[in-house]
């Protein structure tokens, strides 16, 4: 007698809209945008009396002083020398006596090559220094080792460093690793 | 004639919209998935240096964020307008930092621990005494991944 009754349906039309109303609260909400920065590792900490023993022609001192001015092995420089000077002395193409010394070491794709392993860029600020300055210091030094990181790799593999894969580019850094010490601040009078 | 006329005899046709439903709920999810809240209530204002050389920080969950620079001007009249550190909601001084990294760490998966990032956002303005401060205490924390906080710089203006 009852066959022909039907299960009642729950409306449902305005699941569209609830669900928009969601929607338009999460598209108003999202920051799609990733953090960026300049990435660096610190030193682990070490006693302060042991001075670690680096040779001067290892060494690039970089100092912004606390007027913001850049000084690079003593003498007075604009931030635009600084990266082929920070090049150069990474590099040390021509084996000068007087920049980094070059050691040999066994790398993956490369083989046994001379490398300046031991060379320190030493980034030395005063307490005074304002920060954009260091950042913009510090980015030329980065830029100095992107630069001849992707040099070499078109030089080796045909293709810039973005392109190489995982292992390659690790080959690339230990060709060229990062080292930028930031020493503890001095105060210079 | 009468094969036509039967669908001109229903007038418009409505669209079958029970399809919708699911389309929108799929576009929601993908924002639901993909929203980051703001993590914190900004106590600090900070301007942040512009920069090249940029890496992106991949992971959210691995990174922790220090905020550094002059309060912001609702907190100005009670905290005055000298360069503050910020952490999670508070202000703190340097001496806390190393507490707060030991906190985070401990919240962290343990294999994820070496790879945690401290992201250092700081106001441009400020003066490198305070940074070097945070600095040693990151490294006496042993926080060593660090990021300063950049946005992209558009056009090259040296030179």
């Amino acid at each position: 007698m009852s066959n022909n009754r039907k299960v009642p349906q729950p409306n449902t039309s305005s699941t569209a809209d609830i669900a928009f109303l969601l929607l338009i609260f999460f598209l108003i909400t999202t920051t799609m945008a990733t953090d960026t920065g300049l990435s660096l590792r610190l030193p682990p900490p070490v006693d302060s009396d042991v001075e670690q023993k680096v040779e001067e022609r290892n060494t690039l001192v970089v100092l912004v002083s606390q007027d913001n001015k850049l000084m690079c092995e003593k003498k007075e420089i604009e931030l635009w020398e600084l990266k082929d000077i920070a090049k150069e002395f990474i590099e040390n193409p021509n084996n000068d006596p007087k920049l980094p010394k070059k050691v040999l070491v066994n790398i993956d794709f490369f083989g046994e090559v001379e490398v300046t392993k031991p060379h320190v860029i030493s980034l030395q600020n005063d307490r005074g220094t304002n920060y954009s300055k260091f950042i913009e210091v510090q980015n030329e030094l980065i830029a100095a080792y992107n630069e001849l990181r992707n040099e070499l790799s078109l030089k080796t593999f045909g293709k810039t460093f973005a392109e190489l894969d995982e292992d390659r580019q690790k080959a690339v850094i230990d060709y060229y690793p990062l080292k930028i010490s930031e020493a503890e601040p001095k105060e210079y009078k | 004639m009468s094969k036509f006329k039967k669908s001109s005899k229903s007038g418009s046709q409505e669209l079958n919209a029970s399809s919708m439903s699911d389309i929108i709920f799929m576009l929601l999810f993908f924002f639901m998935t993909v929203t980051s809240m703001k993590e914190v209530d900004f106590k600090v204002k900070f301007d942040l240096p512009q920069a090249t050389e940029l890496t992106k920080l991949e992971k959210k969950s691995l990174v922790t964020y220090i905020y550094i620079g002059p309060p912001t001007a609702r907190n100005r009249a009670r905290m005055g307008s000298e360069t503050r550190i910020q952490l999670n909601d508070k202000y703190a001084e340097i001496a806390d930092i190393q507490d707060y990294i030991a906190q985070e760490k401990g919240s962290m998966k343990e294999e994820d621990q070496p790879y945690m990032t401290v992201s250092l956002k700081i106001d441009k303005d400020t003066k490198m005494g305070i940074v070097n401060d945070v600095k040693q205490a990151l490294r006496k924390a042993y926080a060593l991944k660090i990021s300063y906080a950049a946005s992209k710089r558009q056009n090259e203006q040296l030179r």
